[in-house]
């Protein structure tokens, strides 16, 4: 099991034998709201970081997610489909929403660490 | 987060903060979006027990003076000198053009005065239009004055409690009384569909009686967040959405917010604002309208969303959408060209790119419990 690193949209990945898993941090859920939908992308869709790739709405609005870093969708959490509230009680878990092949020169340095994610909601929230 | 630097609160500020509430600027008011809760959670408690909200960022405006209520019918498409005392109805104020400036709860309070509630983010433009057209009347803001909605199946318990008088109100009527010793006046209405009161009382009593309300175990505060759903799923404009100046209340399918007597063929036609306009309307029909839809699949459809016919051609836009909580599916109002406003009418909107099915629907989305005795 990787270490869980974060970025500034406050996604979370997990990087195993260069597959991220990738989810939304229980802070962005809270601040999103009751989440109702989940749009997830295609698999074998080619991701450069910073694309839209996938959409979660809440009652209220409606929350973007762009591609951490650049790669190939390789699975989707399907469940997310049928039970977005998933999303909801377990964002980063039961709720991680897709993995991607990284490409070779995927660029993870600007990940931060728990405790440097934790340092950034806390000056940024 | 931004914060404007002339954002106001309401009495019960602290009270928010202190339930948890998440307090975000609206209207120039620093309001509560919602509480630990959440918005789905809020909306049920409001559809099965009482809901609290702070709706003081809305202006309470009092005019006054002989002649009030037909001097306000040029500005209002109402029959208000039929309004009994203690009564009220739902009004428009209209433009020259027809459109709508603003939508607000009008209750006579005597002979000659009348008690009026208008959109927080409005309220300033009203005191203006209402000062520049009715100079010789008395238009006083209760700025000191807070307003608290209580709604919900269980409302009418808690009410019946605190002021018996209150509780025996029916729908759109209000009186003079007092909720644990503390001077206010309730209304029988709200902005959710269900049965409720709204109370207007002087800031220095405001805590005391939301103490008295939040003593009950079936009481719990509301924010904004959920105040939307449950206005949507009732089919209940929203101004700046779902209605504005561009748009008649013909248009906005508020044709029985037009008094009888007011239009063609009634004792008094005519003689307000926009009046040639919007009679024109309903005696011609529109071209466009204001219709509910209940959206298929589980993507919630917004404000701004095109519609589209099956051949892909643009009839309409969207004005407010959501996931309806209570429904347990997206619902949403727009405006439609008047060929696709039947109900069953199949039609789409544009969701990112995607076509996602909606029907158009009869509204109210979720019948309204309104108390009418």
């Amino acid at each position: 099991m990787g270490e869980t690193v974060y970025t500034k949209d406050h996604e979370w990945l997990v990087i195993v034998d260069g597959i991220a898993t990738i989810g939304v941090t229980s802070f962005a859920r809270e601040q999103l709201g009751d989440v109702v939908f989940v749009e997830l992308p295609e698999i074998g869709a080619l991701l450069t970081k910073g694309d839209e790739v996938a959409v979660i709405e809440s009652v209220k609005a409606a929350g973007e997610i762009n591609a951490p870093i650049n790669g190939t969708v390789l699975e989707v959490n399907e469940t997310l489909v049928d039970e977005p509230e998933l999303l909801n009680s377990s964002p980063e878990e039961g709720g991680w929403m897709f993995k991607i092949t990284l490409d070779e020169d995927s660029d993870i340095s600007g990940l931060m660490n728990k405790a440097e994610y934790q340092n950034y909601i806390a000056v940024n929230a | 987060m931004f914060k404007a630097p002339d954002v106001k609160r309401t009495t019960f500020y602290d009270y928010h903060v202190e339930a948890g509430g998440k307090m975000v600027p609206f209207a120039g008011y620093l309001m509560p979006v919602q509480y630990p809760g959440g918005i789905m959670q809020e909306h049920l408690h409001a559809r099965d027990k009482a809901g609290l909200f702070d709706v003081s960022h809305m202006g309470q405006v009092v005019v006054d003076g002989e002649g009030a209520a037909a001097a306000l019918e040029r500005l209002v498409p109402i029959d208000l000198e039929a309004l009994a005392i203690g009564q009220q109805t739902y009004a428009t104020f209209t433009s020259e053009t027809g459109g709508i400036l603003d939508d607000l709860i009008v209750t006579r309070w005597s002979e000659t005065c009348f008690f009026l509630v208008v959109n927080a983010a409005c309220k300033e433009q009203d005191i203006k239009h209402l000062r520049e057209h009715l100079g010789d009347l008395e238009i006083t803001e209760l700025s000191g004055q807070s307003l608290l909605a209580l709604q919900g199946p269980k409302a009418k318990d808690v009410v019946g409690e605190l002021s018996p008088a209150a509780n025996d109100l029916l729908f759109m009527n209000g009186c003079h009384t007092t909720i644990g010793g503390v001077e206010c006046y309730v209304t029988r209405s709200g902005y959710t569909g269900e049965d409720g009161f709204e109370i207007s009382v002087k800031n220095n009593g405001a805590l005391a009686i939301a103490d008295q309300l939040l003593s009950y175990d079936e009481v719990q505060w509301i924010g904004l967040g959920a105040r939307d759903s449950l206005r949507l799923e009732a089919g209940l404009c929203l101004y700046g959405h779902d209605m504005d100046a561009s748009k008649s209340p013909i248009e906005a399918g508020l044709n029985w917010s037009v008094s009888r007597s007011r239009r063609e063929g009634g004792s008094k036609p005519g003689g307000f604002l926009g009046s040639d306009q919007i009679l024109k309307h309903l005696a011609d029909g529109v071209s466009k309208k204001r219709v509910g839809f209940l959206i298929e699949g589980r993507a919630p459809v917004r404000e701004g969303a095109e519609i589209v016919d099956t051949q892909g051609n643009v009839v309409g836009v969207i004005t407010s959408g959501g996931f309806g909580p209570t429904l347990q599916t997206p619902i949403a109002m727009g405006y439609v060209d008047a060929e696709f406003c039947a109900e069953g009418t199949k039609l789409d909107a544009l969701v990112r790119g995607k076509n996602r099915a909606m029907t158009v629907v009869k509204m109210p989305m979720v019948p309204q419990r309104y108390f009418r005795g």
